[in-house]
């Protein structure tokens, strides 16, 4: 254990230990940030953000994205919700409750601190959504709405219908581009960070590549912020976008950088499955179906007869079997183990049998056609685009799929990595989910380390260590240039036949 | 019922794609034929098993811009038989299957044509003029820290619903590529009806509206002739009603 990093806890009760420490930490003055240079890499929540206001406060900023432009991030594609913690409801929702739900819907794995500290901030991050013009769903009278999610029995979830991860994020890229338009910014697009440039072990910059011209790029900077998200697509078919390839994170740790928690990935148990050995990734349908679809099975193993021909006694509805407390909306880890449990002995249906009925004849019989379709709308349609068949007249098909990674790079509390000089923000690190993220946490999460944390952190690392400028062409950026050179050309030696998709699909 | 066991079957398609190597150089159709490929499949699921293909004869694969493949990062767009997006209504062409195609159907797939959107390969074109609108002025001047609470306004449901809907714009730019003008009109219209319909935008509502205006000008984008096509393409289905809201914001 001597050999791990000192994680910098604050001393002192755990409560208001984030604005305690906060208000220690050492500040630099405006007019000094205006000779530092950030580099931030990534523009989803937490990139953007973090360049946004450390730009804002005075730094230069120079932002790297694998995009055309910051806006494609795949923040954009969640769906859900926010939580925070502002006890608008006479629920009894406190920062407390959500300091305790996030630890317990983590299996008791996350740093204690941290999660203390999400729940303190989460407040304000909707505050600041909104002054930027988020168009956050409202009540009648004009509140900001809730509802509530998984793992939760207060509703703090905020939301902007079913696209918050999209409208979250065009906030932060429109504070963004107002950095660029005011000439704080620098944003460098369609970059891959290829090495991590380190001076005497600390982080200085890094090497990329012009994904249009082939160049290969030195960028130095007083320090570097990696904000590029989480590794699903480790796995072929994940709900992660394609160019959510991990590759920064990876780089670093391959330089030294420590990796905490890999195994921890969420396995979301509601995406439209896999029809085609050429199928590129899978599509998360949200988990709120699961409140008015029923999830079964054929009782014997090799039934392969049309769902419609299988008699209720012969159906098998194995949440509502195993959880009677729970039923349909059994936590979403142990729903997913229970479908590939059941899959692998032989009782799954569709291509492969790789896949479990999610059935809402009876909510329609219950309820009727219209209200279901008007409760699901835009997910009946996307499920029928993709799949080809009505969800209201054959059931629908799901199974799990990697959906999040808890894992990521080790992070100190002031989220800095064992690199010193390297800061690590939003799903990139492993910070504050543990085993098990609960719903609507990741987009508070990102803006939190975006927005809040590594501003405050970083001018205090930077306050401590002079980091005299280095020049492009130093003996460290030199070395790096050329371990990217080299591993490129050893690729180039390869000669094999196999395109690469064909390895990412074998594994 | 068609798909439930996933055989659906198969059907071949005839591409004629758009190839052009780089800006400097003229591009020109070619034909590729794509035999009994899974009518389960999306379009560019077919487009990455024709690149495998052409990667295993050493030949460069179709440049393609692509992402989420769920229809909301926007990346993906190119015309499909003349369409933005092909010929699926609210779709973006990621969201496009080949079982809405008949075998042996051949598809003409060429890129964005814009002045505002310079050629880069294929069907991928720069779009970066989008960006700089929105630097011009497509957003709230707020610090990080400055925020009021954000109960402190009210807003009624239905205005927040409204604003919502014109923020959903991905940025893809089918609009453009279906204008004849190559008008950015729907695009900057609707991030004006998003923050001006918002109490939150309302101190900088007037320049906001010149100032991206004159940017839209500034890079090349022709003005609006009311022809609706870019509602049309949307994918998002933004109304064009809101150009004529925009237009007599700027005054």
């Amino acid at each position: 254990m001597s050999s791990l990093p000192d994680p910098q806890l604050p001393a002192g009760p755990i409560a208001e230990a984030w604005r305690r420490s906060r208000e220690a930490l050492p500040l630099i003055s405006p007019l000094r940030k205006r000779n530092l240079t950030l580099l931030v890499v990534g523009t989803g929540l937490a990139g953007a953000s973090a360049a946004a206001t450390l730009a804002e406060q005075g730094y230069r900023v120079r932002v790297l994205s694998f995009h055309d432009s910051p806006r494609r991030a795949h923040s954009v594609a969640a769906q859900g919700g926010i939580n925070a913690a502002r006890a608008q409801a006479v629920d009894g929702d406190s920062v407390s409750r959500l300091f305790a739900d996030t630890l317990r819907g983590g299996d008791f794995r996350a740093r204690e601190a941290g999660c203390q500290r999400l729940a303190e901030i989460s407040s304000a991050i909707i505050d600041q959504c909104v002054a930027q013009g988020v168009p956050f769903a409202r009540e009648y009278g004009g509140t900001l709405a809730t509802r509530s999610f998984g793992g939760a029995l207060v509703s703090r979830t905020f939301y902007a219908r079913g696209q918050t991860g999209q409208q979250l994020l065009y906030g932060a890229y429109q504070a963004l581009m107002r950095q660029v338009a005011a000439g704080r910014v620098e944003l460098l697009c369609r970059r891959e960070v290829l090495e991590l440039i380190t001076v005497d072990g600390v982080a200085r910059g890094v090497v990329c590549r012009d994904l249009l011209s082939g160049a290969l790029e030195v960028h130095t900077a007083q320090a570097v912020l990696l904000a590029t998200g989480g590794y699903s697509n480790v796995y072929f078919l994940s709900t992660n976008a394609l160019k959510s390839n991990a590759s920064a994170i990876w780089q670093a740790h391959r330089q030294g950088a420590l990796f905490a928690n890999p195994c921890f990935t969420q396995i979301h148990p509601t995406c439209i499955p896999s029809g085609d050995a050429y199928q590129c990734k899978l599509t998360l349908m949200s988990e709120s179906l699961r409140n008015d679809g029923r999830i079964w099975l054929p009782a014997s193993a090799g039934d392969e007869r049309a769902p419609a021909a299988i008699p209720e006694d012969e159906r098998d509805y194995f949440l509502e079997r195993l959880y009677p407390a729970y039923g349909n909306m059994a936590p979403r880890d142990v729903a997913s183990r229970r479908a590939r449990e059941l899959c692998n002995a032989g009782h799954g249906v569709g291509p492969g049998g790789r896949s479990v009925y999610l059935d809402l004849r009876d909510a329609i019989a219950r309820e009727g056609r219209q209200v279901i379709e008007a409760r699901y709308g835009n997910l009946l349609e996307m499920y029928e685009r993709i799949s080809g068949d009505d969800p209201t007249d054959t059931p629908m098909r799901i199974y799990p799929a990697p959906h999040y990674t808890m894992g990521g790079l080790w992070v100190d509390y002031p989220l800095m990595s064992s690199i010193p000089g390297l800061f690590v923000l939003g799903e990139a690190n492993f910070s504050e989910h543990g085993a098990n993220r609960l719903g609507a946490s990741a987009l508070m999460q990102g803006l939190a380390d975006g927005y809040f944390i590594a501003p405050a952190t970083v001018t205090a690392w930077l306050s401590g260590h002079p980091t005299p400028t280095i020049a492009d062409d130093a003996p460290a950026c030199r070395e790096a240039l050329e371990r990217a050179r080299s591993r490129i050309g050893a690729l180039f030696q390869g000669g094999g036949t196999l395109p690469v998709d064909a390895f990412h699909r074998q594994l | 019922m068609t798909s439930l066991s996933g055989a659906s079957g198969s059907l071949s398609l005839n591409l004629r794609i758009w190839r052009q190597d780089n800006p400097g150089e003229p591009g020109a159709y070619r034909s590729f034929r794509l035999e009994r490929v899974g009518a389960d499949l999306s379009l560019l699921e077919a487009l990455d098993q024709l690149n495998e293909q052409l990667i295993a004869t050493g030949e460069r694969p179709v440049h393609f811009e692509h992402d989420c493949r769920e229809g909301i990062c926007g990346s993906c767009g190119f015309l499909v038989n003349g369409q933005a997006h092909g010929p699926r209504a609210a779709t973006s062409v990621c969201q496009l299957y080949l079982r809405q195609f008949a075998d042996g159907a051949t598809l003409t797939l060429e890129p964005w044509r814009s002045r505002a959107f310079p050629p880069i390969q294929d069907l991928v074109v720069e779009r970066s003029a989008l960006d700089r609108l929105i630097a011009a002025g497509g957003y709230c001047s707020v610090n990080t820290g400055q925020a009021p609470d954000g109960n402190a306004m009210l807003i009624g449901q239905e205005q927040a619903a409204s604003a919502f809907a014109t923020a959903t714009c991905i940025g893809c730019g089918a609009c453009v590529a279906s204008c004849r003008n190559a008008s950015a009109s729907l695009f900057v219209a609707a991030k004006l009806a998003h923050l001006g319909q918002l109490p939150q935008g309302q101190p900088e509502r007037r320049r906001r509206a010149r100032a991206m205006q004159q940017q839209m000008t500034a890079e090349g984008f022709g003005s609006c002739s009311s022809n609706l096509e870019c509602e049309a393409v949307c994918p998002k289905q933004i109304s064009a009603d809101w150009i004529s809201w925009m237009h007599r914001e700027a005054r």
